[in-house]
């Protein structure tokens, strides 16, 4: 199954709508990581809200879309993780290092504000 | 972990059944035939010695030093209810009334500090005072007085494991309960300021409490939308490797919803105790006490708080 990738303004969010098989995740992160550069889109969320299991290779792959997007010029937040995944991915030792997180898609969407906003300032 | 919950709770009720410590209706508890007319002869002896053997059993109570909470006037009393109830069950045989009653008896005294071995000396006192004037009237005729121990005994012996069982599973009902309301009082998540919550646990974190506490928190996080989460564990003496990992895992799940923990409050010990397992600093963020932790969450959420009779002008 495919993940819907939608832009908006600088944005693009990708939002999960159903379990994801490995291939699908994998292409989730090509996919992404190609159209941040064609879009010049300076933010990426994922949504996973729906997800109601994270095992070690969803969240490695996540890992990777982060640091791949961040590489190509876009900062990547990880939105809507479950209490219960959230607990059960830490004793996994799937902490997502290096990765930013937020409650749902309205925090990811403000948090990218305030990030992208100090980067451009400063830079 | 709602699973986890429930099943939780299932093995709580599957121990408070009480059919577990009671044991089972043994060949006891069916007379024998051969037995019942000496029973019926006991108890017209003990029920005509009445006074006399009640009195005699309240003087070796207290003789013994047990029962020492109540006054003489209630040892008496409860005496003459025990003494009516055990001779009701060596004439029936049915002890739900004296399981009743032994529940009842013990709702009673657990509260005014009445011990185990009291419950189960005054029983024993009993069995022994019964036994003993048995022996005084029957002393003449052993083969007789043997039959009449051949069926008091048995009966004696499941009327004092009765009361016994009844006292400790009232007594264990009561910690259960107890247990229950510290744990329910014991966590609650405070929201301090929009998208701010405090959690303070005081007293004893066990395992079981740690992944309560987890759980409570990351709901807590999600209903409150929080950004920003100060626990503060100024109450906690001290915590094992396992806790203060749990902990640890309890920041990092906390990060994933998108909320950044600070953990207020470390005594020296539990310090100590993460600097040898090793947690990662990096991620944890902690600062002295809760005052200056809620105002670095202030920070982080970006407030300012300033004295109203100070124009906010000039600070800035």
């Amino acid at each position: 199954m495919q993940v819907p990738i939608l832009k908006q303004g600088q944005y693009l969010i990708a939002s999960i709508q159903a379990a994801l098989s490995d291939q699908d995740l994998v292409q989730l992160r090509d996919a992404l990581a190609e159209k941040v550069g064609r879009l010049r889109a300076r933010g990426v969320i994922v949504d996973v809200t729906v997800l109601d299991v994270m095992d070690s290779f969803a969240s490695r792959t996540l890992r990777d879309l982060a640091h791949m997007t961040r590489l190509r010029g876009a900062e990547t937040v990880i939105v809507g993780i479950q209490p219960e995944v959230a607990f059960s991915m830490v004793q996994l030792g799937l902490t997502l290092e290096g990765v930013d997180t937020a409650l749902d898609l309205e925090e990811g969407l403000d948090y990218l504000d305030k990030k992208t906003k100090r980067s451009t300032s400063r830079g | 972990m709602d699973d986890l919950k429930t099943k939780r709770k299932d093995e709580r009720i599957r121990s408070v059944s009480p059919s577990r410590l009671v044991p089972p209706p043994d060949n006891e508890s069916t007379v024998p035939e051969s037995t019942v007319p000496l029973l019926r002869e006991l108890v017209a002896h003990l029920r005509k010695n009445r006074t006399q053997l009640r009195e005699e059993w309240a003087r070796r109570i207290t003789e013994a030093k047990l029962l020492t909470a109540m006054t003489r006037e209630e040892i008496f009393a409860e005496a003459t209810s025990v003494y009516d109830n055990y001779v009701e069950v060596l004439e029936t045989g049915a002890v739900e009334a004296l399981q009743a009653y032994a529940r009842d008896l013990s709702e009673r005294i657990i509260p005014r500090g009445v011990e185990t071995d009291e419950v189960v000396g005054i029983v024993l006192l009993l069995r022994d005072v019964l036994a003993r004037s048995l022996f005084a009237k029957y002393q003449a005729d052993f083969q007789l007085l043997n039959r009449i121990l051949d069926a008091y005994e048995p009966a004696a012996n499941r009327i004092a494991n009765t009361v016994a069982v009844g006292f400790v599973q009232e007594r264990e009902r009561i910690i259960r309960q107890q247990q229950e309301a510290i744990r329910e009082l014991s966590t609650p998540v405070l929201q301090v300021r929009e998208r701010l919550l405090i959690l303070p646990i005081i007293g004893v974190i066990d395992p079981q409490r740690a992944r309560q506490l987890t759980e409570q928190l990351l709901r807590g996080i999600r209903t409150n939308r929080a950004r920003v989460v100060v626990i503060d564990i100024t109450g906690v003496a001290a915590m094992d490797a396992t806790v203060a990992n749990h902990l640890v895992q309890t920041v990092e799940a906390s990060r994933l919803l998108g909320a950044t923990v600070i953990v207020t409050g470390l005594s020296p010990e539990i310090a100590q105790t993460l600097v040898t397992i090793g947690v990662d600093l990096g991620k944890m963020n902690t600062v002295g006490d809760l005052q200056g932790g809620i105002e670095e969450a202030e920070r982080l959420l970006g407030y300012k708080v300033a004295p109203l009779n100070e124009p906010s002008q000039q600070t800035t």
